[in-house]
């Protein structure tokens, strides 16, 4: 029946932003691989570095991460994955990482090529599994690392002294890279860039609010697709444009009355951590089936940067959601949940994602609490379909909708 | 009115038929669960014994992990549900329920009339379900019913300290081979189950009455190990493994109505 659905199908408006931002995620790779054709430096860059540095110097650079969640959505992470564990490497270990460090020996995943690097990119704010990563991805292919620390921030705040340590990083990674690659800094183009960058993030934060219509205008899981350019290309032009498309269709659905969410919107929940990406339509049915529409994430507002100038992005940068501690990050999400109107929460207990996973079980209590939803949880992994069981899922998110249902009728 | 429920596990099958979602007229338990004869036998069973045919039934609900493929049911609940309902109306008192299945391990939190609140299930490591026992018992070569009962005899517990079932099984062996007493290895293995259930528990926090459901409440050594862990009496029915069939047939009888 699917592929009947298939056939029928009208060909995507090119006017809109989904076609937009599928072709910018799109380019960014194509992008890189004619820059190495041409026979300038490619790197491989970590989802949280500051993309403004490649961008600014007109450096082409592709992200591991979200090369490991198209291959895993594509049905290669567990290929990959035996490959990097046959040498060596646990299967406790983030399966992104798994996959890139397989990639890296094999040079070839038809779910998704990339350049081969010539230097890679590392910024811990994330996690610090990131740091072995890449060290070992520089060792194995001979290539420098430019690494940037950004640590655990412990503060509400980010101080003076963590503003000027994080700063002379940025400016140190900015000089290595001109060194290595024969690119100037122009701080002209970086307004620009910082510009663009603003733009982009305005809209994509304006554009998730707006799940807090009832209903919401999309379905939640569309997030997590547009996401890929927030990642790649959010100091681009395209990007910002598309992005204000998104936006402008998002209030023109509420407008009409029409939503992205192709079923009738019972329940309204946040979903916690990263897409199961092998298992993405299985998790997506799991919900539209019962009318359950995961209408916001930390996830996706992760991604959304907004500054004014060069020491205010290294504050950015300082605050993206790993890096800060569990009660800001709670606070951040409760303020989701209020603003979105949110019925109940969904984790990932991701196996991959240790620092993501570990302070959840608390984290979700509290927001629990706080918000009086319920919280359930499942079992999964980003990118290693092995470790996820669908009837395990289906049970969890059954019983997560009854009390939603039960809260509704004794209402 | 008459209701049916159906639950369908991964090692047993049980049906349950209600007069007015609150008179048991029949209840049965079919071993073998999703894929096997037993969820056919449980059913046979079941309307035989209350005289009853499935075109007399107001409506069937099917619940388990076999409930999406009922082709009896004409709705389903998740067993989550189904088991605070069926505990609810065995101990209206009771606000915890914990049901330790084949598969998983479940904490309900009740609110009044049966309603669930929020509920906690075990992550996906198979220590601390109803399948950890079964290998202890294999290992011990003893039946599934008896590790409960030699556990309560025991006069010590031996420690049985790994999180792994397949760790556990190699800690159980070594254990045996020197010659540690069987008894108190069952001991061992029964709060073993405790530890990790209770842990469950207090996450969701712990509010009496509670309760056990689920095939594993038969088990004394468990049930006698979570009370010294929760420091709280637990209440077991002889029919708690039908809590989820029960609470099915009152599902249905819910929604029928
Ligand atoms: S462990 Fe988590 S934060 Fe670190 S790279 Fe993997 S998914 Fe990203």
């Amino acid at each position: 029946m699917s592929e009947e659905i298939k056939k029928h199908r009208p060909p995507p408006d090119p006017n809109s932003a989904k076609y937009k931002l599928g072709q910018i995620a799109a380019k960014a790779y194509s992008d890189a691989q004619a820059a190495k054709d041409r026979g300038e430096p490619v790197g491989w860059c970590a989802s949280n570095f500051p993309v403004e540095i490649p961008e600014t110097l007109g450096l082409a650079v592709v992200y591991p991460e979200n090369q490991a969640a198209g291959i895993a959505a594509r049905g290669g992470g567990a290929r990959l994955c035996e490959i990097s564990e046959a040498d060596g490497y646990s299967n406790d270990i983030c399966a992104y990482a798994r996959i890139s460090l397989a990639y890296a020996k094999i040079k070839d995943a038809p779910e998704q090529n990339v350049p081969m690097p010539d230097f890679v990119l590392c910024c811990n704010n994330i996690c610090n599994c990131m740091i072995k990563w890449y060290e070992n991805l520089s060792r194995e292919l001979n290539i420098p690392l430019i690494m940037i620390d950004i640590p655990f921030n412990p503060d509400y705040e980010v101080s003076d002294g963590e503003l000027a340590y994080v700063k002379a990083q940025f400016w140190d990674a900015i000089h290595q890279l001109e060194a290595l690659t024969g690119k100037k800094w122009s701080d002209e183009r970086y307004r620009e860039v910082m510009e663009y960058s603003g733009r982009t993030s305005r809209a994509w934060l304006a554009a998730t609010a707006c799940a807090r219509y009832e209903p919401s205008p999309f379905n939640g899981f569309d997030l997590l697709n547009h996401m890929a350019v927030m990642v790649t290309a959010r100091g681009k032009k395209e990007a910002a444009e598309a992005m204000e498309t998104l936006l402008k269709e998002y209030e023109d659905n509420h407008e009409k009355g029409v939503s992205t969410f192709r079923a009738e919107e019972k329940y309204r929940i946040m979903f916690e951590g990263i897409a199961c990406w092998p298992w993405l339509r299985v998790t997506s049915t799991g919900l539209k089936s019962r009318g359950i529409n995961m209408v916001t994430t930390i996830y996706a507002d992760a991604f959304g940067f907004i500054y004014k100038d060069f020491d205010d992005m290294c504050r950015a940068y300082c605050r993206v959601p790993n890096a800060i501690n569990l009660e800001l990050s709670r606070d951040k999400r409760i303020k989701l949940c209020r603003d979105n109107h949110v019925e109940g929460l969904l984790v990932h207990t991701n196996r991959s994602c240790k620092l993501w996973s570990g302070f959840m079980a608390e984290m979700s209590r509290q927001i629990g609490q706080a918000c009086d939803i319920p919280v359930v949880s499942f079992d999964g992994d980003q990118a290693d379909p092995r470790n996820f069981s669908e009837a395990q899922y289906d049970t969890r998110v059954q019983g997560l909708m009854e009390i939603m249902e039960a809260r509704k009728e004794a209402m | 009115m008459y209701t049916l429920g159906i639950d369908i596990g991964s090692t047993t099958s049980k049906c349950a038929v209600l007069r007015d979602g609150a008179e048991k007229l029949a209840a049965s338990l079919a071993l073998g669960g999703i894929g096997t004869k037993g969820p056919a036998e449980a059913l046979d069973g079941v309307l035989k014994d209350a005289g009853l045919a499935l075109e007399d039934m107001a409506a069937v609900a099917a619940t388990g992990y076999g409930r999406t493929r009922c082709e009896q049911a004409g709705m389903q609940a998740s067993e989550l549900t189904c088991h605070a309902l069926g505990a609810h109306a065995a101990f209206p008192q009771v606000r915890t329920v914990v049901d330790i299945g084949g598969q998983d391990a479940k904490v309900i939190s009740l609110v009044g009339e049966g309603r669930m609140r929020n509920f906690m299930m075990n992550d996906k490591c198979a220590a601390g379900t109803g399948r950890f026992l079964d290998v202890m018992a294999s290992v011990l070569q003893i039946p599934l019913d008896e590790l409960g009962s030699r556990a309560v005899r025991a006069e010590s517990a031996a420690a049985v300290s790994s999180t792994c079932t397949v760790f556990a099984e190699s800690e159980v062996i070594s254990l045996l081979a020197g010659g540690v007493d069987m008894d108190a290895l069952a001991a061992g293995i029964c709060a073993s189950v405790a530890g990790r259930t209770a842990a469950l528990v207090k996450r969701l926090g712990v509010v009496p009455a509670v309760c056990m459901s689920g095939g594993v409440a038969r088990n004394d050594g468990v049930r006698a190990a979570l009370e010294a862990e929760l420091g709280e009496p637990i209440l077991v029915s002889p029919d708690a493994q039908l809590f989820g069939a029960v609470g099915a047939a009152i599902y249905a009888y819910k929604k029928a109505t």
